[in-house]
């Protein structure tokens, strides 16, 4: 009986220690799936708010953020009951956002009206609204604290906005329509995608100077196909993963030589993507052909692909 | 008044972006755009739900402006945009003498066919680029091409490619045809035709709709009659590019059958139904400034301020010839909120890009329709492509 109970807890305690939550914003269907990746299953799907796209888990993965735009709020759940906790006063259309490291303040990208909101996440109030270029999109901070950086898709630039003073300090020109705005984790390196252009550029942090443009090819797929959106850099910066929209493949970019090692096809316009904790998986919404997909980071290899929905658009990954 | 009180807000907002930014400011540098239109008559509306609009096209270019310059602001370049209109019966060749020759040298027009190519020739014109918003005639990117012309609309082969796609796959094989008496109906019956050659359609029937004074013979009375035709066809397809019959096929043919063309499933390169790919935020931004829904010229002359700003943003000139260059470079990579990147092709100044099928209130497909191929680019699946061009300029 001791024995019994014993291996019971020990299970548990495995059963705990490697359990995992990945989270999906359904665009199309009000509603967040809740999905196991290590089993492979859909575990439910949660009514969240209208048009739920942008997602993100604060630092201590206690509170699940989802911006759900036709509601024009980012809503604030506890991420073991999914209670909502919170509206942010996130302005309208809220679309994509960032979180500083600490948690405590939240940038929103404006789409209509061209500014990004700071907000205090613990007073729910906005601090400030930062004029920036034409419809902004893509939105980033750095992990040292230091760049908030907001892409404008229309203006074709990225904004570098001093953290401290919330003032830009410069403003690069990248290509056409960029989307997604990722640092490397030792805030060293910008990367930029460009979903026109279909291009990714990358920038040196402290001179604000561009590195590279990283280009893609894919035998038997016309270039204007080849769109980047969502970027996923390696703790240690050996690889970078880019999903390439409507080409529906993620790029194995080699991080250090920026060389395309390898193209993985996963759903129909893969958008976004988000690393397991461990960082031995990848995670990518599909957004036409309604599913995510798995990728062993190990092996390089699709492993499997879950249906979650109508449009996934934004995933984390909860340990 | 609503409207300005907008464009003020805009203009404020632009100053104040400017204000924020603390890049130590450069000379500026301005980009001066002409923008020539030709006064229009009111057509003969069938129905008073679509009001008319004078000035179509204008409030597109406006709104680029406006765009481009919160680059600008960031670039130290300025655009501006110099309108001029045209009586419908004031001539051409002194407006452009008189005000423009010598003074701009890119050009923005909303001019009928005929204009263009006058425009094109004059001697003052060599020095120009002229971004045509407007035109979808076949012949001014064919024979009567010209090297200083750029055309932002689709052509209307173009437009009978995107439809015959989409009917292709439908798998509707068997058109009826019904051609209005103006001159545009038969050059937009001819891209018809030539679509239905391309595709492999039948042209089951075809007949012409007259105009005429018989009460009994009126548009509303007469298609059940009109429309009975000796073999059976999957669809309607007309051509009536003024819109003096075409409203009343539908639901009134002898025989149910959907009406494609000008008409019912209609091929254009924008429309209010349209929100994929960031359209949405371009459909709000036109509504704030404009109090109306975008129209296709005003998305025409959008692209062109547009096309302009890319140039002389990437290649940091307000000169001529490095943004003409820089246009006709592989390097455009123009956002129309279409989902693909757009560019001019290099044979015609025709720019490509994705062709909206739409009914009156929904987006029904996009072109090019998936399965259709092209070893450059499926964009060019549409219209004349660049073997079969009938346009040979020097450059």
């Amino acid at each position: 009986m001791n024995k019994c109970l014993v291996s019971l807890l020990l299970l548990a305690n495995v059963m705990s220690a490697s359990a995992e939550t990945v989270f999906v914003t359904l665009e199309k269907d009000n509603a967040v799936a809740v999905v196991d990746p290590l089993e492979g299953t859909l575990l439910k799907t949660i009514p969240i708010g209208q048009r739920p796209r942008g997602i993100a888990l604060s630092p201590d993965n206690k509170l699940l953020y989802v911006a759900t735009s036709d509601d024009n709020t980012i809503k604030v759940f506890d991420s073991d009951t999914l209670n909502e906790r919170a509206k942010l006063p996130s302005g309208k259309d809220p679309e994509t956002f960032a979180l500083n490291p600490v948690g405590d303040k939240l940038y929103v990208s404006n789409e209509d009206d061209s500014m990004v909101t700071v907000i205090d996440t613990a007073k729910n109030k906005v601090i400030k609204q930062i004029k920036v270029g034409v419809e902004p999109e893509g939105i980033a901070v750095s992990p040292d604290n230091h760049w908030l950086i907001s892409a404008s898709e229309t203006t074709n630039m990225v904004h570098w906005i001093d953290i401290k003073t919330h003032e830009i300090v410069e403003n690069t020109l990248v290509d056409t329509r960029p989307r997604a705005a990722s640092f490397t984790a030792d805030s060293q390196q910008l990367w930029v995608s460009s979903e026109m252009a279909g291009t990714v550029t990358v920038f040196d942090t402290p001179s604000r100077q561009l590195v590279q443009t990283i280009h893609f090819e894919i035998p038997g797929i016309s270039s204007d196909k080849i769109q980047p959106v969502g970027i996923a850099i390696d703790q240690s910066r050996r690889f970078a993963y880019i999903a390439l929209g409507p080409a529906n493949r993620v790029a194995v970019v080699n991080a250090q030589t920026f060389q395309v090692e390898k193209m993985l096809l996963v759903g129909a316009r893969v958008w976004n993507l988000t690393f397991s904790p461990d960082q031995k998986r990848l995670y990518t919404t599909n957004g036409l052909s309604n599913d995510i997909s798995i990728i062993d980071l190990d092996s390089q290899t699709v492993t499997k692909s879950i249906g979650v929905g109508n449009y996934p658009w934004g995933v984390v990954a909860k340990p | 008044m609503c409207r300005s009180i907008l464009t003020l807000f805009w203009f404020l907002f632009i100053f104040q972006s400017v204000a924020n930014v603390s890049v130590a400011a450069n000379a500026e540098q301005v980009i001066h755009i002409a923008y020539l239109t030709r006064e229009q008559i009111p057509s003969a509306a069938m129905s008073n739900l679509d009001p008319f609009v004078p000035n179509k096209g204008f409030d597109g270019a406006q709104l680029a402006i406006l765009d481009t310059n919160t680059t600008g602001k960031f670039t130290h370049q300025n655009y501006v945009l110099h309108p001029f209109t045209l009586a419908i019966d004031g001539s051409l060749v002194d407006i452009v003498a008189q005000q423009i020759a010598g003074k701009f040298d890119l050009l923005i027009v909303l001019l009928p066919s005929q204009d263009i190519t006058t425009l094109a020739d004059l001697p003052a014109a060599k020095a120009m680029l002229i971004f045509d918003a407007a035109s979808r005639d076949d012949a001014l990117r064919n024979e009567a091409c010209r090297a200083n012309v750029l055309h932002l609309l689709p052509s209307r082969a173009m437009r009978a490619d995107a439809l015959g796609q989409y009917l292709m796959k439908k798998r509707w094989h068997k058109w009826f045809l019904v051609v209005g008496s103006a001159p545009e109906d038969q050059l937009a019956a001819e891209a018809l035709k030539r679509a239905a050659k391309r595709f492999n359609m039948k042209i089951v029937a075809e007949k012409n709709w007259e105009h005429t004074p018989d009460a009994r013979r009126t548009a509303q009375a007469d298609v059940a009659v009109f429309s009975q035709v000796d073999e059976d066809y999957d669809v309607l397809v007309v051509a009536d590019e003024q819109g003096l019959f075409g409203e009343y096929l539908d639901y009134r043919t002898w025989i149910p059958r959907p009406i494609v063309g000008t008409q019912g499933l209609t091929a254009t390169a924008w429309h209010p139904t349209h929100e994929q790919w960031g359209a949405s935020q371009i459909q709000n931004r036109f509504q704030a400034l404009a109090g109306r829904w975008m129209s296709e010229q005003d998305y025409g002359a959008y692209l062109a301020v547009r096309a302009i700003g890319e140039a002389a943003t990437r290649t940091h000139s307000n000169q001529l010839q490095p943004i003409r260059d820089y246009l006709f470079s592989d390097k455009l990579a123009l956002q129309g909120y279409k989902g693909n990147p757009l560019s001019f092709r290099a044979w015609d100044g025709q720019l490509r890009q994705p062709i909206l099928l739409a009914a009156p209130r929904s987006l029904v497909a996009v072109a090019p329709i998936e399965g259709f191929l092209h070893p450059k680019t499926e964009l060019d699946t549409l219209g004349t492509d660049q073997p079969e061009s009938h346009c040979h300029w020097n450059h």
